[in-house]
């Protein structure tokens, strides 16, 4: 059982957890993920570590509500508990001086990008970020990214705050006005991060993107979470889940991610069901 | 009542009772009924009590079988339990999922003329008799070691070492990744092969013993081996299994509906995905299932699937029926299923629909040549000889590799062949003091009493190098 400390909304539909695990939380490092299962009934779902803070022993999970298990984050409270928390799970990311790093989160994916972000600035990186989101109000974490950035930029899909576009748009700039960038990393919709994988490609400056698919164990075990990068086949979850984003298959990514839609459509409504007979499972919504 | 060897060996075998094909596949409830206690004294008659028993040989923790047998007979089941338990701490499941056609049953004498006298069948009435009236109750009979004994892994090997290790008076803590204790019988058995109950009973006796579990830790991420020892153990037992399901890596193979075994049974098993959306975890089972492999995993992934409706389910191995790994009493539940057999056929490539859907497994014949390393004969391609088969459910059953995640954490380990740690047979100690491996993760994939083996014989040798550093 592990003790949500702290609840509350970033944006519509975004939030913000922060739940007692201590050994988890002297353990976690930037690019690591944990699973969570909320009940006896529930369903083991990866979550990126957002935050760790050692000296009172939580860690920070940054949620957005897409699936069944998600919706039912959202009905948590401070002071609920989650039933089972695993990890630091998969490899941490790569953290040395490379010189200028280029930091790109797209949506909730800035949840991802920000603990990565604030150690390549420890390590001595100039930092150049750029986030994004459809519009302002669905902005997250922009005080934390800018504390951790030298140049700091925000789009948004409708121009309603920052610049108006993708957050590939900037990094196109910077490429063609011939700044030195030594590395990329990009973590958000499937899209996006192919999008900047291609963008810099050509130009050969190594591209780390972070990758989300499906799992059950987080362990190795099952398999549900291979992606193909170069001419292997690959666990995210323990192989990842930070890969060469040159390398990656995101065609097959794409249609792996798919795989389970249906399901996840056919599980949303009837946890709606549920929510509306007031039927939720025990430990959910708080009591 | 007693019988002459001549009057014994007249006695036909007893069939353990079995549901009929036709309803189990539709449910998970448990395909074998078990014996009776009539039946079951009846049974162990057929023993004709051996001065030189070689059933005992053919059992991996050597359970004293002449003896257990005759306290049925004589009515003492609370005598033949706790026979059993004296080297056995996990009977019931014993008596469900080991191979003692391979075992104890084929070094029986009976054997040589007519059918072996029903061993398996018969601990199995033991232990479920002993779980139902609760009649011997596990205790810790020594005085607490004041040792402090980490355990990674909670399958057949480490509760066999945790059991034992905790009737030495050790204190013992369970380490565990997932979040239920049990490692494959949980995750990978399924329920109407095993039921999860008498798993869970299993652990609770633990709990009596004093064994604490730790769930939700991956040793090697959650913590290292080194802070293990640094928080006061004095020995470790690794445990962790097999871990890492492998695939053929032909093409197609991570198309959608594409799966490895390990993954469709964890959804079925561990997560109750049959019970979707009950329970919130899915599992995709399309109308035309293929399994591909021969062994016991691929039996339970094709029973398994057969339960979750679908119109075809295919076993594909690659060489002949008689050279299938699996156990033949499985082989043989899953034909009375229904399930089609495709042997000496090996798929080569999948093919998908637009959407990205495995739609084709693209098949080639083989036939058998000279035996390989194995001693079973290699299959080899028929040229020419392709076809395919629309299929929409792929589920690989090829085996595992083991995951390396202990060892690139943990300094001074050997890893032999395959990613296996080496270890001392006859001690089961690593190349490093202190730390001990057994069941899969030390010598391959094999069988849950094979790893309760080595759990036992673990066990022993970490008493024994705790006691000796004082």
């Amino acid at each position: 059982m592990a003790k949500i400390l702290e609840k509350k909304e970033l944006a519509p539909r975004t939030h913000y957890l922060r739940v007692h695990a201590p050994v988890i939380a002297t353990h976690a490092r930037p690019g690591q993920f944990v699973i969570i299962r909320l009940h006896e009934k529930g369903e083991r779902i990866p979550l990126t570590i957002a935050d760790s803070d050692s000296s009172v022993g939580s860690i920070t999970l940054i949620v957005q509500e897409i699936g069944g298990t998600t919706k039912q984050i959202a009905l948590l409270r401070t002071g609920d508990d989650i039933r089972d928390v695993l990890g630091p799970l998969g490899a941490p990311s790569e953290i040395e001086n490379f010189g200028t790093v280029v930091l790109l989160g797209g949506g909730f994916g800035i949840a991802a990008i920000h603990p990565i972000a604030k150690a390549l600035r420890q390590a001595g990186n100039t930092i150049i970020s750029i986030v994004g989101a459809r519009t302002k109000h669905l902005l997250i974490m922009e005080r934390e990214m800018q504390a951790v950035s030298h140049e700091f930029v925000v789009m948004t899909d409708d121009g309603s705050y920052g610049r108006m576009g993708l957050v590939i748009e900037p990094l196109r700039e910077m490429i063609e006005q011939g700044r030195a960038i030594h590395r990329v990393v990009a973590i958000g919709p499937l899209p996006m991060m192919r999008a900047v994988a291609e963008l810099t490609r050509p130009h050969g400056i190594p591209t780390v993107v972070s990758l989300n698919p499906v799992m059950v164990d987080g362990t190795g075990m099952c398999g549900g979470c291979r992606v193909t990068v170069g001419e292997h086949t690959k666990f995210a979850c323990v192989d990842g889940p930070e890969f060469d984003a040159h390398l990656v298959n995101f065609d097959e990514l794409a249609a792996r991610s798919r795989m389970y839609r249906e399901f996840e459509e056919l599980h949303v409504c009837r946890i709606e069901e549920r929510l509306q007979q007031h039927e939720v499972p025990q430990g959910v919504a708080g009591q | 009542m007693t019988l002459t060897p001549q009057e014994r060996m007249k006695i036909p075998r007893h069939p353990l009772p079995a549901q009929p094909p036709e309803l189990r596949v539709q449910c998970f409830a448990e395909v074998a009924l078990g014996y009776d206690e009539q039946t079951a004294r009846e049974e162990a008659m057929r023993c004709l009590q051996c001065k030189r028993p070689y059933c005992v040989d053919g059992c991996p923790v050597a359970i004293d079988i002449p003896g257990f047998l005759k306290e049925i007979v004589a009515g003492n089941i609370d005598v033949a339990a706790a026979i059993i338990k004296k080297t056995n701490s996990l009977p019931s499941i014993c008596g469900r999922v080991c191979p003692q056609e391979t075992q104890c049953e084929e070094r029986c004498v009976l054997a040589k003329k007519g059918q072996p006298v029903a061993i398996g069948a018969l601990e199995r009435f033991v232990a479920d008799y002993d779980r139902r009236y609760r009649l011997t109750k596990p205790e810790v009979t020594v005085k607490a070691s004041g040792k402090k004994i980490a355990v990674v892994g909670s399958g057949p090997a480490g509760l066999t070492a945790a059991g034992t290790l905790a009737q030495m008076g050790h204190a013992v803590t369970i380490f565990e990744a997932l979040h239920e204790p049990g490692g494959v019988l949980v995750y990978g058995i399924p329920e109407f092969r095993l039921p999860k109950e008498i798993v869970r009973e299993e652990v609770s006796s633990l709990l009596d013993l004093g064994v604490e579990f730790n769930l939700n830790v991956l040793v090697g991420r959650t913590l290292t081996i080194d802070e293990l020892f640094a928080a006061g153990y004095s020995a470790v037992f690794l445990a962790p299994g097999a871990g890492v399901p492998q695939f053929m890596g032909i093409p197609g193979e991570n198309l959608n509906g594409v799966s490895s075994a390990n993954e469709f049974l964890t959804r079925v098993n561990l997560m109750k995905a049959f019970l979707f959306p009950e329970y919130d975890t899915p599992v995709y089972c399309g109308k035309h299932v293929a399994v591909i492999g021969g062994g016991n995993t691929a039996m339970d992934a094709a029973r398994t699937a057969k339960r979750l409706g679908p119109e075809k389910v295919y076993i594909v191995y690659r060489r002949s029926e008689k050279e299938m790994p699996a156990r033949r009493e499985e082989i043989e539940h899953a034909k009375e299923e229904g399930i089609e057999f495709m042997c000496l056929t090996a798929p080569v490539a999948y093919h998908s629909n637009s959407r990205g859907w495995v739609e084709e497994m693209e098949c080639i014949r083989m036939e058998l040549s000279e035996p390989d390393e194995s001693g079973r004969r290699r299959p080899v391609p028929v040229p020419n000889s392709n076809f395919r088969v629309p299929v929409d459910t792929v589920i690989v059953a090829i085996g595992a590799k083991t995951n390396d995640l202990i060892v690139k954490t943990t300094g001074g380990l050997t890893v032999a062949k395959k990613g296996y740690l080496l270890v001392d047979p006859e001690t089961q100690m690593t190349t490093r003091p202190g730390i001990f491996a057994g069941g899969d993760i030390a010598g391959g994939e094999a069988t849950v009493i094979a790893a309760m083996g080595q759990g036992r014989v673990a066990a022993h040798s970490i008493h024994r190098y705790v006691l000796e550093r004082g």
